[in-house]
């Protein structure tokens, strides 16, 4: 029930932001497109835990500055090896996911793609095949260099077994 | 006026790194590495000139907007790459220069 609260408060502030008129006539229909989407999703029953994940919301914009820095300073070593300041030396290694649910294996391997110079190729199980322009790039996802800053997500399988 | 010159620079700075990034598209020397040059162009380039464009807007529902493309390509753009890397491994692309002494061991089967 309290992600289809949070899922309406969602887009009711999307709607807002987005459309800028605020006349009763705009907000009635904003409101009206809420319900229909809320009804539409609750008969596709597609809102859960996986789809919306509130639980850990905080953890993910913590992550996701953690994760901002982290893309920086790749781009800067990518600059450098394109410009020919730094040897290309392409690497292919094999990289367990740190959980084990569909959820974070998901934001894992998008991060790892998100980082310029490393780019998941194939998702196995257990672990992810990553692509990387170098090997210290390579060495650093090895050492847990995206999996330290991971968001703790295990909310999912708790909710899962009760 | 501070505003205008912060805006012009990160606009500036953006755009010389999409150069850069199309300068790596014609030096990489084979496909998946040349996924990661145009992967410059999609975070930090495009961040920098969404960044200049809303100090440009100010704090305004335009900015708010920006942020929102912004939002959508932290979610688009690895999906794309992962689905064009994805299918030339699918299709037998052997990347170029993969070293036998790689940090951990070298994928030889496929499935």
């Amino acid at each position: 029930m309290k992600h289809y609260i949070s899922l309406a408060s969602l887009l009711m502030i999307v709607w807002l932001l987005l459309s800028g008129h605020y006349n009763p006539l705009m907000i009635g229909f904003g409101v009206i497109s809420v319900a229909l989407t809320l009804w539409l999703s609750f008969r596709m029953n597609i809102i859960d835990a996986e789809s919306h994940p509130i639980h850990l919301s905080g953890n993910l914009v913590k992550y996701w500055f953690a994760l901002a820095y982290k893309i920086f300073q790749a781009n800067v070593d990518v600059v450098l090896r394109i410009v020919g300041v730094r040897p290309i030396e392409p690497q292919l290694i094999r990289i367990p996911f740190p959980e084990q649910d569909d959820l974070s294996k998901v934001i894992y391997a998008n991060s790892v793609t998100l980082t310029p110079g490393s780019a998941s190729i194939e998702i196995y199980p257990d672990s992810v095949l990553v692509h990387t322009l170098s090997k210290e790039g390579a060495q650093a996802l090895i050492e847990g260099d995206i999996a330290n800053i991971f968001p703790v997500t295990s909310g999912v399988k708790k909710e899962e077994t009760q | 006026m501070i505003l205008d010159w912060l805006s012009a620079a990160l606009i500036a700075a953006g755009a010389l790194l999409s150069v850069i990034g199309g300068i790596g598209l014609h030096r990489m020397p084979d496909f998946y590495c040349r996924l990661h040059a145009v992967g410059i162009t999609d975070t930090l380039c495009s961040f920098l000139i969404l960044g200049g464009l809303s100090f440009q807007a100010g704090l305004s529902l335009a900015s708010v907007k920006l942020f929102l493309i912004f939002v959508f390509l932290l979610f688009t753009s690895p999906t794309a790459s992962y689905s064009l890397s994805h299918s030339a491994w699918k299709w037998g692309l052997n990347p170029k220069g993969v070293e036998d002494h790689a940090p951990s061991a070298k994928i030889k089967v496929r499935e």
